[in-house]
């Protein structure tokens, strides 16, 4: 067992350093700004003395390396400064924000993880079959409609032709969960339909890729059933590259809801982050920035030690 | 012996490539008896693995039986329902495979691998599936018995792991078992302990086999009866022995005579020449795990010097070493008297065009999209400066040197050459250099008999005409025999024991030279019995962990 | 030359609709101005104009002609994308041969670098590199390329790693050919045909991550014509789709216009890419 626990804590290590070497890409971009936050939100116009007086308010005058570990500091305990374009604390204007994000992005995995796999699993079980070949077909189309395109064909469908559910996704607070899922029915379906296919697609060629080993062949000449060769003999093997699949989908997932988001005017992480760009509101573009990519990161982390688990050769070394 | 129990009748097999069916085998017949072990040889592509799978009514993927009958014990195979193939596979006919470190599932016990037959069959209940693992893994010989059967496969080794498959395939008490070359990828010292498993569990159980196997010393210790393939038709089947002793067709006697070759004695070296390569004190290591240590070595002057070991010895490693490819940590290597620089960068051109090197595998050292022209094109460029129309009749003595027609083979790809055509054209690239010393590192083990025996009388034609000294490393005494004027065993990264090839050949031996030269298995088919009955007395099974 | 002629003779009805799916974007894109009856940027008639004559397609809020805006879209998103994807697999593959080749540290620091960057989703990165530096055509190109290279440099890494340790590049090293011969005689021929597949993915996915930031309104700027802008400013519009005639009906459609152009594209470079994969695949059996 102590290999398998060096193994995790170095891939621990290695995510957790990756990280932190994000943190400093995120935040030293923003020293790139040609002049300073102050020069950008003031304007070129702006006096001496009114940038001096910025700079002071927002201790822009503290040494490079001293503002980066204040602002570590502030974002691992959920304060991320404050906006400049409103001067509004910036925890405030996304937290509700993210839990959306989150929220959305929950919604469709929880519809296109188990249709995906089980999906997947059938295709590369009757391989060659009518199914199969529809399978592969709906890859392509979803690995090449862009995702507003997927968005407003079902808003012409299922919003303003048929008027089964609303085109935008204004969601509240005071929301019960039915009327969030209902209304967000339509960006959920568009983020599922973009990663199933692709999903299923994986996963039906872990388990092809498999099923074309010795040792599967073996259990078919034991005379082993054809389900239990599946179910006994390919799918403990298979596990780490679905694992591998379905983490990569759902970093996708958190990525591919910022333009869903958008066409869906929703009120998520995406879209303030990209409005922020718009308005050159650097330190939201960190704090969503920073959101992102450290779920992306913990994500992909969390997929490689679930796939390290469950390699056998290295549960049970020699 | 009258009891029919598989009858294989006009047997047609096809293959899918290139949208197109190709045969694979046209026609064979195949009867066995109730306890009888028939042999099964041939050269690679001959077919004799499928046909051994056909045996249990199974065809590989892109495969199938378009013509034929297979009746098991009265039953007939092809055509039937899924569910009786799937009844008889494990149950009444099983199956071992080449590699048993693939064919073992890596995420269970062997033991529980072991039980999932007789459990599934209905044949025992878990804990008497239990027992009698434990039973067969003690009567097959491995190590520990009680519990070696609660280890994961990828914990226990080649040998070990072919022998539990071998009582895995046992476990349901079948009336006739597949192998399918099980001991193709051992050393010879681990192939014997595999060989005699397997010779006495099956006579002890009286079941039939087919043994599937190139090999034809190894089919001559194992086999009742022998069937010749090539390319899909049976060339001939008769008794062991009498097959052994009076093969009746062309290819099965140009086959037996394979083991034949001798080569003539070296030429007499001119007086006062030195030895053309000496490796003084060598000791090189991967990163922290070292791998030679102190070999020392000397190699005269238009002589052929056998490397002989088995995997793990160190012996390519050693060439490498000599090529400049892995600097060593310590020593000295002198080539015609003067020193070589540890690393093939700090080399001359012209120090490196005096030592060349041909690759085992002749299909990964020819750059698939270089034509012969370029291939062999490049070397007389780079080292002798020719050009245009000197190099490309130089490229054309070439060709014809290593016997093959320049205007047929010039142009061509490697993809469009044969395995013996590659390798000779992996010789021609060496022989481009005009080198004195050619390594060559096991250039025949990948291929088939006769066309290995080809490549070994080429070689020793080209040594004569062109006073070449050569480096042969391999594993296969046979082609040592053939070959050597010296041979040099080693084990484990070091040198056992040197000298003319007589001196290693007679005795008295070292141990471990003992132990390899006996384990080379002979054309004899007493020649198993003989060892083991000798062996019982000295030797306890050897096997590495 | 004469194989290729070969294969396309044998090549299945999907390749063929590819090729000819990309050739028609070619031309177009090409001779934009010959085929576009109207011009980019000017307003040719009133807005929203139907689906008649002579705006086939009709006309957007400000009055330019659809049709037109659609055609010499083709030219700029196409364009783009293609210039960004040549300049991240001159990268990429440049440094991705190199590292593979020379090995050692220069081989570790690159695969490290890419390794964080990576790390990072692209979007995400590239969103907060236009923050800074504006959102012009060059900068545009110059960060997709660069975020882009890094799988371009992951791919062409490990398909010269996997010809690396075949013997013949052995056989050259022994005979002491130079680093610049190796990639170029040696490496390169053998990773052709994987790296022309990739080439089509890479522009799939740079063209569809152009139009995405395009949409979003960072990326080609109006009014140059390009189709994620245009699904961007008709987007509004498919909430007044009616379908009680055929005029209303189309009027909604607007967005659906530029979203399917970039669709059959990439659909059509993703047909050829499969068919050459295939290809190569077979050549090995």
């Amino acid at each position: 067992m102590n290999a398998i626990l060096s193994i995790i804590l170095k891939r621990l290590m290695v995510g957790l350093l990756t990280l932190f070497v994000v943190t400093i890409i995120i935040f030293g971009a923003i020293e790139m700004l040609p002049g300073d936050i102050a020069t950008e939100v003031l304007g070129q116009a702006a006096t001496e003395e009114s940038l001096n007086a910025f700079r002071e308010k927002y201790d822009l005058n503290r040494p490079l390396h001293v503002r980066y570990l204040a602002w570590l500091g502030g974002a691992v305990t959920g304060d991320f400064g404050i906006s400049l374009a409103n001067q509004r604390p910036i925890s405030e204007l996304i937290g509700q924000r993210a839990a959306n994000t989150f929220f959305l992005a929950g919604y469709a995995a929880a519809i296109a993880v188990p249709i995906a796999v089980v999906s997947g699993m059938l295709a590369a079980l009757y391989n060659g079959s009518v199914f199969d070949r529809m399978l592969s077909s709906s890859t392509l189309a979803a690995i090449s409609f862009p995702e507003f395109f997927i968005a407003y064909i079902l808003i012409l469908i299922f919003s303003v032709a048929l008027g089964w559910f609303p085109s935008l996704a204004n969601v509240d607070v005071g929301d019960g969960l039915g009327e969030r899922l209902y209304r967000t029915f339509l960006p959920a379906m568009t983020l599922t339909l973009i990663v199933l296919a692709y999903m299923m697609r994986m996963t039906r060629a872990a388990i092809l890729n498999l099923l074309a080993l010795p040792y599967i062949e073996m259990a078919h000449l034991k005379g082993m059933k054809r389900w239990r060769v599946i179910a006994v003999h390919a799918l403990p093997n298979a596990l780490a590259p679905i694992i591998n699949v379905i983490a990569l989908n759902l970093a996708y997932l958190i990525v591919g809801v910022v333009l869903v988001e958008v066409v869906f005017v929703y009120p998520g992480l995406g879209q303030i982050l990209v409005d922020a760009v718009s308005n050159r509101d650097v330190t939201v573009v960190q704090a969503a920035c920073l959101i992102f990519a450290a779920t992306y990161i913990l994500l992909n982390l969390l997929a490689d030690i679930l796939s390290i688990i469950a390699n056998p050769r290295l549960l049970h070394p020699r | 012996m009258t009891d029919l129990l598989l009858d294989m009748t006009d047997i047609w097999i096809e293959g899918r490539s290139e949208r197109r069916w190709k045969p694979i085998i046209n026609g064979v017949d195949l009867k066995l008896h109730r306890g009888e072990i028939l042999g099964l040889i041939g050269e690679s592509g001959a077919g004799k693995s499928t046909l051994g799978l056909a045996a249990m009514g199974y065809t590989k993927g892109g495969c199938r039986i378009s013509r034929g009958s297979i009746r098991f014990d009265g039953q007939e195979m092809v055509g039937a329902p899924h569910n009786t193939l799937r009844k008889l596979r494990g149950a009444r006919i099983a199956y071992v495979a080449q590699s048993a470190a693939a064919a073992f599932n890596p995420a269970y016990k062997l033991i529980d691998q072991y039980c999932e037959g007789p459990i599934k069959h209905g044949v025992m209940s878990r804990a008497e599936a239990q027992s009698d693992a434990v039973d067969l893994y003690r009567k097959i010989r491995l190590p520990n018995p009680d519990e070696i059967g609660f280890r994961y496969p990828h914990q226990v080794s080649g040998g070990q792991l072919q022998r539990a498959m071998t009582a895995m395939a046992m476990s349901c008490r079948p009336d006739l078992i597949i192998f399918d070359e099980p001991t193709t990828a051992l050393d010879v010292t681990t192939q014997i302990e595999v060989l005699a498993a397997i010779r006495d569990i099956v006579r002890e159980y009286n079941t039939a086999a087919i043994y599937i196997t190139h090999d034809l010393a190894v089919v001559a210790q194992m086999a009742d009866r022998i069937k010749v393939l090539l390319r899909g038709d049976e060339v001939e089947e008769a008794p062991a022995r009498q097959m052994l002793s009076a093969p009746q067709e062309d290819y099965t006697k140009s086959l037996w005579a394979v083991r034949e070759f001798r080569r003539e004695a070296p030429l007499p070296q001119a007086e006062g020449t030195g030895p053309l390569v000496e490796i003084a004190d060598i000791t090189a290591a991967y990163g922290p795990v070292r791998v030679l240590h102190k070999i020392d070595l000397t190699i005269p002057r238009g002589s052929t010097v056998a490397i002989v070991g088995e995997s793990g010895s160190g012996k390519s490693t050693l060439a490498r070493v000599i090529m400049g490819l892995l600097p060593p940590s310590k020593g000295q290597i002198k080539f015609d008297g003067t020193p070589l620089p540890k690393s093939s960068r700090q080399r001359t051109p012209d120090l490196q065009r005096h030592v060349q090197m041909i690759h085992q595998m002749a299909d990964t050292a020819l750059n698939p999209k270089h034509r012969i022209r370029e291939t062999l094109g490049r070397p007389l460029e780079f080292f002798l400066g020719l050009k245009g129309k000197a190099k490309e009749a130089r490229i054309r003595e070439l060709l014809t040197l290593i016997e093959l027609d320049p205007d047929e083979f010039i142009d061509r790809l490697p993809s469009e050459l044969s395995g013996g055509q590659k390798q000779r054209i992996c010789i021609a690239r060496a022989l481009a250099a005009e080198p004195e010393f050619i390594i060559c590192d096991e250039v025949t083990s990948a291929l088939d008999q006769l066309v290995a025996e080809g490549i070994l009388r080429l070689l020793d034609r080209l040594q004569r005409e062109m006073n070449l000294t050569y480096m042969f490393i391999t594993h296969d005494l046979a082609t040592v025999r053939s070959i050597a004027d010296t041979v040099v065993v080693m084990q484990n990264g070091a040198i056992v024991e040197q000298g003319t090839k007589d001196e290693i050949f007679s005795p008295p031996h070292k141990p471990y030279t003992e132990l390899l030269l006996s384990s080379v298995p002979e054309m004899d088919p007493d020649w198993l019995t003989n060892l083991l009955q000798e062996r019982s007395d000295i030797l306890s099974p050897k096997d590495e962990p | 030359m004469h194989n290729l002629l070969n294969n396309l003779r044998d090549a299945p009805v999907s390749a063929w609709v590819g090729i000819a799916i990309v050739l028609a974007y070619a031309i177009l894109a090409i001779g934009a101005p010959l085929f576009a009856p109207f011009a980019e940027r000017a307003s040719v008639g009133v807005q929203y104009h139907p689906w008649t004559a002579p705006h086939y397609l009709g006309t957007d809020a400000l009055g330019r002609d659809v049709l037109s805006r659609l055609i010499y879209g083709a030219r700029n998103t196409v364009g783009i994308a293609l210039a960004t994807t040549a300049l991240a697999f001159f990268l990429g593959a440049t440094f991705g041969l190199l590292a593979a080749t020379l090995g050692g540290w220069f081989d570790a620091i690159a695969a490290r670098v890419v390794d964080v960057l990576m790390a990072i989703p692209p979007l995400i990165f590239a969103l907060l590199i236009l923050t800074i530096t504006g959102t012009s055509v060059l900068s545009l190109i110059l960060v997709i390329a660069v975020l882009d290279s890094t799988r371009v440099f992951r791919l062409s890494r490990a398909v010269a790693q996997g010809i690396l340790t075949m013997d013949y590049i052995e056989v050259a090293r022994m005979r002491g050919e130079g680093l610049f011969w190796l990639i170029r005689k040696e490496v390169l021929p053998n990773a052709a045909a994987p790296m022309i597949a990739e080439f089509g993915l890479r522009f799939c996915f740079v063209f569809l991550f152009i139009s995405a930031l395009s949409f979003l309104g960072l990326g080609i700027q109006p009014p140059t014509a390009d189709w994620g802008g245009m699904v961007r400013e008709s987007a509004k519009l498919i909430g007044f789709a009616n379908f009680a005639t055929w005029q209303t009906a189309t009027f909604g459609l607007a967005p659906l216009l530029p979203a399917g152009a970039i669709a059959l594209l990439t659909i059509g470079v993703n047909l050829v890419v499969d068919w050459v994969l295939h290809m190569s695949s077979g050549l090995k059996e």
